[in-house]
């Protein structure tokens, strides 16, 4: 056929010589490079007790934050289940109650927050969404469970842990 | 016979059965750690330091996973296959001399199952034995991988076995014995071992050795990505477990067979200059023995991580063409220089 | 000399158990039995050679092919072609020849007086070699002859034919 472009190249392949054609010194090269390898720094990183080194941007996990006073920041505003490309968010909204204003910073808030592990993408969207700053991608990896209903976490495993007492906040009030 | 005889004979063989099914579950280990060292990874290191009871963790998955008999396989045959293929692989090591005479009190032990005046063609003859296992359960699989990975085993071991013969005569020429043996204590020191005399021959053999024990590169018989698994597609469980035992109980013998008869088995050097007793002689030599069996094991499982499969018409081209005319060549090579050494030396 | 009756039955056993299994398979394995039997009689006659070269030749490599080649046919009894009477016919006269000329053999029959080993040493290699190559050299190399012609006849049948094809 007629090259159109000029720069076609004929690859000219030598019949072989009588080395290589009783490959034997092409398998001892061979041997040798494995043999190298053989004795080489081994890249294995034993994952549980060793872990890579992460990227700063690396999201993990969700974790539903809460704010100075240890109450949840979500209003249940529905955002980034909105934004969620892989529809795994999904939420019951409640109205807060009296007395319950060191739980919840808004007077509207989550009863239930669901997210379902096996959709979700990690795309970090909702994250993005979220007008209170209440959703963080911030975790570790999604740890591997039996059952598919276990990978639908609920707010028990996504509410960061309160990191004030807080008993000992409605003492000092 | 009497009594003393024949234990002894028991204990030789529990002992060398023993030591057998160990160094082949051990290499299904080394296999693993060889190949990720190769490949810069660690392999294996869960189960114990080193991974060390990873074999007994395999072992146990064997035993405990569903075994499927296919509803068209043939189910007697379907059941000999790795029956017969775990058994060829156990008897061959009958005729290797692990070692000399072992002297206690005033009995003196031979260190070798069986003294077979043709030991050599004894292990010749269980080596093809062993396609009938691999024969039988391709076919009775009723599968059509299984079947060509069984065709494929047969026509690959008939043709290897012929060259391999072939250089064996060229070695049986040197030595003038086919007791193994003897011909391991002809090999007495270092410069008589039958390597230095036959190195083309030995070249000859160990490719052959890799052909008929199934070994990458000519492991076509279960070559994955072309026949799925081969003839052992169809098997599960522990039947599985011993097609691949007894690969690597092949692989044992063989290991054994090739130091025993090119590497001088049990013969180090200089083991008549040390001063020491007969005894610590034959113990060191058993010693050695082993270290040069496990360097073998090792250049099996160095060459599979090295070198990728032929493609089946190279592996015949390989064993007709250019093996077995090798073969005839060294055969009359040596023929002409042991006439020359006769006459001249 | 139990060892002997013990292993010939089985002989006669597994022969007739090639001829009247149905299954071709079957009947290889049976005649691979067999052979195996001949090689156990072998080392009962203390030719260990013999033994060992009748194991990796026959059972070794001449019945692995027996066994590749009916692998690949696939025969059942489906794809038996159905005898015509005339044959069935001809079967049995033809049995009954055979059975009557063997019975016919038992008249003439002499037990030889038993055979003495002058040489216990007389089935190993080496002597073996010795008598193959001294004695009986002509026709040892008749029958390598033989062989040769027989492979070059095979190579030529199995030669595709270039002008046809
Ligand atoms: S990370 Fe993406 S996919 Fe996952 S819940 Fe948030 S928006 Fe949905
Ligand atoms: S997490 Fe943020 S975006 Fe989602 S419902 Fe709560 S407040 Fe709204």
């Amino acid at each position: 056929m007629q090259s159109l472009s000029n720069r076609k190249k004929i690859l000219e392949q030598e019949p072989m010589n009588f080395w290589e054609r009783i490959y034997l010194p092409a398998i001892f090269k061979g041997l040798a490079i494995t043999l190298r390898h053989f004795f080489m720094k081994k890249n294995t990183i034993r994952y549980p007790e060793e872990t890579r080194e992460y990227s700063k941007n690396f999201r993990g996990m969700h974790s539903l934050k809460r704010d100075e006073l240890g109450r949840e920041r979500c209003t249940a505003c529905g955002l980034c289940a909105l934004s969620c490309p892989a529809e795994a968010i999904t939420m019951i909204a409640a109205e807060r109650q009296k007395g319950e204003e060191n739980l919840y910073r808004e007077e509207k808030y989550a009863a239930v927050y669901e997210i379902n592990m096996l959709r979700c993408i990690f795309c970090g969207l909702c994250e993005e969404a979220c007008p209170k700053e209440a959703i963080y991608l911030d975790g570790p990896h999604v740890p591997p469970e039996y059952l598919r209903k276990d990978f639908i976490y609920g707010k028990d495993k996504l509410v960061e842990q309160p990191f004030i007492n807080l008993e000992e906040l409605s003492l000092n009030k | 016979m009497e009594f003393a005889f024949i234990i002894e004979k028991f204990i030789l063989i529990i002992v060398v059965f023993v030591i057998t099914l160990v160094i082949a579950m051990y290499s299904t280990l080394a296999e693993r750690k060889v190949a990720g060292f190769m490949q810069d990874r660690l392999g294996p290191d869960r189960a114990g330091i080193f991974g060390i009871l990873q074999p007994l963790c395999d072992g146990g998955k064997f035993f405990f996973k569903e075994e499927i008999i296919p509803a068209g396989a043939h189910r007697p045959l379907f059941i000999l296959g790795p029956t017969l293929a775990i058994i060829t692989a156990c008897i061959g090591s009958a005729v290797i001399p692990w070692g000399q005479a072992l002297t206690i009190g005033d009995r003196v032990v031979e260190l070798q199952v069986a003294d077979v005046n043709v030991g050599i063609l004894y292990i010749f003859g269980v080596v093809a034995l062993g396609v009938y296992g691999i024969m039988l359960g391709g076919w009775a699989s009723n599968n059509k991988f299984s079947l060509m990975g069984a065709v494929r085993a047969a026509s690959q071991s008939i043709s290897y076995e012929l060259a391999m013969g072939l250089s064996i005569i060229a070695l049986l020429m040197v030595t003038q014995s086919l007791s193994l043996k003897e011909i391991v204590a002809q090999q007495e020191g270092f410069v008589n071992w039958n390597i230095w005399a036959q190195p083309l021959g030995f070249l000859i053999f160990l490719i052959c050795a890799f052909a008929e024990t199934n070994r990458v590169p000519f492991d076509l018989p279960e070559c994955e990505t072309e026949l799925v698994g081969g003839y052992h597609t169809e098997y599960s469980s522990m039947k599985l477990g011993l097609y691949m035992f007894s690969e690597y109980i092949n692989m044992f013998v063989s290991s054994a067979l090739m130091a025993a008869i090119y590497f001088g088995g049990y013969n180090f050097p200089f083991m008549y200059d040390l001063g020491l007793s007969a005894n610590w002689i034959t113990i060191i030599g058993v010693f050695v023995f082993f270290i040069k069996i496990i360097a073998f094991i090792f250049f099996f499982m160095w060459i599979r991580w090295t070198l990728p499969r032929f493609r089946y018409d190279q592996l015949m081209n390989l064993g007709w063409k250019m093996l077995i005319p090798l073969a005839l060549a060294n055969i009359a090579l040596t023929g002409v220089f042991i006439i020359l050494k006769d006459k001249f030396f | 000399m139990t060892v002997f009756y013990f292993v010939a039955f089985l002989s006669l056993f597994f022969a007739v158990m090639t001829i009247i299994s149905k299954n071709p398979v079957h009947s290889v394995l049976y005649l691979v039995v067999t052979f195996f039997t001949f090689s156990i009689h072998y080392i009962l006659l203390n030719a260990q050679f013999l033994a060992v070269v009748n194991f990796i030749i026959y059972m070794g490599a001449i019945m692995v092919l027996f066994l590749f080649v009916l692998m690949l046919l696939n025969m059942n009894e489906d794809s038996e072609p159905l005898k015509s009477i005339f044959v069935k016919a001809m079967g049995v006269i033809a049995g009954m020849c055979f059975i009557i000329i063997l019975a016919a053999s038992f008249k003439v029959l002499q037990t030889s007086p038993p055979l003495e080993i002058i040489n216990p040493e007389i089935g190993l290699v080496g002597n073996l070699g010795k008598v193959l190559f001294k004695e009986f050299l002509l026709p040892f190399e008749i029958s390598s002859i033989l062989l040769l012609t027989a492979m070059v006849g095979a190579v030529l049948l199995g030669k595709k034919d270039k002008k046809k094809a």
